[in-house]
């Protein structure tokens, strides 16, 4: 098992090399360098810089050194916490990220809880109900979870109840530790939209993978033996088709990142995902670099967790 | 003994008449839900749609006539009109051009370009493999709409630059494919027949790798076009990729926003589409699955 760890840390921080590079080099792909996106956004609002303040900003934000060493300064910076100065706000980015994660975190700590208990609920149930109408229904709202665009589901959301029954806030966000209750009433419509999706791929695979462990046939063996339907399902089929949900769990993580990008913007909610994409309209290439790289690191991490943990769940895993 | 040929003529006969149908098989097995059927009809009106717009519109999607701003439903606009006066069912019918458009090109770039490394790293193996596999697993890290977002907002705008963006977002999920399927493949005896007569890997690789994964492509190419179509959508929803000009559901919902307490048509219409368009989609992969590969039939 120490083995195993060790092995899969490696290949983390091996990862996140990879895509600490695809963020670097992506911002760089454009010809000249990145602050000419910036230049070019503000041109069109009608201010225009001189070649000296050009090469003033420059060598402010480290552009006029060799890319290979804006690298290595962009890494061991932000090793030590500094996530580079904002462009457009001349803040520091990391103070920025700092006010943005929790709301972001807080949200999606929610809907990925709620995502994992009803979504493998529901697809429980639909399996074990097989072509009855409780599988049906599940079935049917599953692929329409899937189907659906956030944001739209957003918007239909927002008409019902913010705009015809007025019994929901129709945006924004206060901090639960503020008005609670608020807080509650104001997160209840943006958690529905995030989680919809990651319900509905819970309980697919959910149902499938009871189905596919109810067809062996040590689970038959057990039904002749004479067990009840209970210790079947709870101890034989249950335990072995939750394996598969394990790997979702990262995969839902990631789910819950691109969620927060759509839903946050549908709602005016101030997290990450509202963050990167004003970034990208104000051409920020500090504030782009540093949201999207923190993004994949979490993600990484949860999915080296996941991968852990599945090797400790599923011995067969650990000797691949 | 005229009896016992008589009998194995009439076997010979059924088997023969058992490969002969193998087409009529496949697309009993597909229409036998409803739902399949719903789809398909679905997935050819858009297409249709989509060919025949500039025909099918009653407007042109960017006319702006102000007599005839912010109507409601009438005989003369079926789905009224947005503040400029432009005809909502019209740019609706051209939005169905663009996301398939963008869909289409994105999945058939990806399959290609991902199956092409997927195949290289699973036959190659070795050094090979860990580069391309490891840099896919990075790929990997981040939510699609966040790399398409990222390399969109980089790129600038144009129906180009999303299809690039939502290509190299797309691309791991090919690669693994592809990747494995080598993997597996390769392992027969068949392929070291061809290699013990010496035929050249190319040969190889295009003449038996590729058709053997034909199969979980095709399925893979359906399901991930509902993806593609919904991640275009969330992009045009931003308003990063596409510019203004290109008529997008994605767009038009959100320019909905500002009227949904008294014209909620103008949002509610065009996401309406994206709905079915991406559900139609996933139930034809499914029904594709189910249809190419009998062993997962009903399970998922």
């Amino acid at each position: 098992m120490a083995n195993y760890i060790v092995r899969r840390l490696l290949w983390g921080i091996v990862i996140l090399i990879l895509v600490s590079l695809i963020v670097f080099f992506a911002i760089r792909m454009v010809p000249g360098d990145p602050l000419t996106l910036f230049v070019s956004r503000t041109q069109e609002s009608g201010f225009s810089f001189t070649k000296a303040q050009l090469d003033a900003l420059r060598r402010r934000f480290g552009l006029d050194k060799p890319v290979i060493v804006q690298y290595v300064d962009w890494i061991s910076n932000m090793l030590r916490g500094d996530l580079g100065e904002s462009i457009y706000y001349r803040q520091d980015v990391a103070k920025l990220i700092k006010e943005r994660l929790p709301v972001t975190l807080y949200l999606g700590i929610i809907g990925f809880l709620l995502s994992l208990t009803v979504g493998t609920t529901a697809g429980l149930l639909a399996g074990m109900r097989r072509a009855t109408w409780i599988d049906n229904i599940i079935v049917v709202i599953s692929y329409i979870g899937i189907a659906i665009p956030v944001f739209w589901l957003g918007y239909l959301l927002i008409f019902a109840f913010g705009l015809k029954l007025r019994i929901l806030p129709i945006g924004g966000y206060t901090s639960p530790f503020e008005d609670f209750w608020y807080s509650l009433r104001q997160i209840i419509m943006p958690v529905i939209c995030m989680v919809l999706p990651g319900i509905a791929g819970m309980a697919r695979q959910m149902r499938s993978s009871y189905l596919e462990v109810a067809g062996q046939d040590y689970i038959r063996t057990a039904w002749a033996k004479g067990l009840t339907e209970k210790a079947v399902v709870m101890k034989h089929i249950l335990k072995n088709s939750l394996i598969p949900i394990v790997t979702l769990l990262g995969m839902s993580i990631g789910g819950i990142f691109g969620g927060s990008v759509l839903v946050e913007n549908v709602f005016a909610i101030p997290g990450m995902g509202r963050f990167l994409v004003q970034g990208i309209f104000q051409q920020d290439y500090v504030i782009m670099q540093a949201n999207t790289f923190l993004m994949a690191v979490m993600i990484i991490l949860s999915n080296l967790i996941v991968d852990i943990s599945y090797g400790w769940f599923d011995p067969r895993i650990r000797y691949d | 003994m005229a009896d016992t040929i008589a009998n194995i003529d009439q076997i010979v006969q059924s088997q023969s008449r058992a490969t002969v149908s193998e087409w009529q098989r496949f697309v009993r097995t597909l229409t036998q839900r409803k739902v399949v059927v719903f789809a398909l009809i679905i997935i050819a009106l858009t297409v249709i749609t989509a060919i025949f717009a500039p025909w099918l519109s009653p407007y042109d999607p960017n006319e702006k006539n102000f007599a005839d701003s912010l109507q409601q439903p009438n005989r003369k606009h079926w789905l009224g009109t947005d503040l400029l006066g432009k005809d909502t069912l019209s740019r609706i019918i051209w939005g169905a051009r663009t996301s398939l458009i963008v869909g289409i090109a994105t999945c058939l770039a990806s399959a290609i370009l991902g199956s092409t490394l997927g195949m290289l790293a699973g036959y190659m193996g070795g050094v090979v493999n860990t580069i391309i596999m490891r840099f896919m697993d990075a790929l990997m890290g981040f939510p699609m709409i966040v790399l398409a977002l990222l390399l969109a907002g980089v790129l600038g705008n144009g129906m180009q630059n999303v299809i690039i963006a939502l290509t190299v977002a797309n691309l791991p999920g090919y690669t693994r494919l592809m990747c494995g399927m080598t993997l597996a493949v390769k392992e027969n005896d068949y392929i070291l027949a061809q290699k013990a007569i010496g035929s050249s890997n190319l040969r190889t690789l295009f003449l038996h790798i590729l058709p053997n994964s034909f199969q979980p492509m095709i399925i893979m190419i359906s399901t991930a076009l509902g993806g593609i179509i919904l991640a275009e959508a969330g992009l045009s929803f931003l308003g990063i990729g596409l510019s203004h000009e290109e008529v997008t559901w994605g767009g038009l919902v959100a320019s909905g926003y500002s009227y949904l307490s008294t014209h909620p048509m103008l949002a509610f219409a065009p996401g309406l589409c994206v709905m079915l368009v991406v559900f139609s989609f996933n139930i034809l992969g499914d029904g594709l699955r189910d249809a190419l590969d009998p062993r997962l039939r009903g399970v998922l």
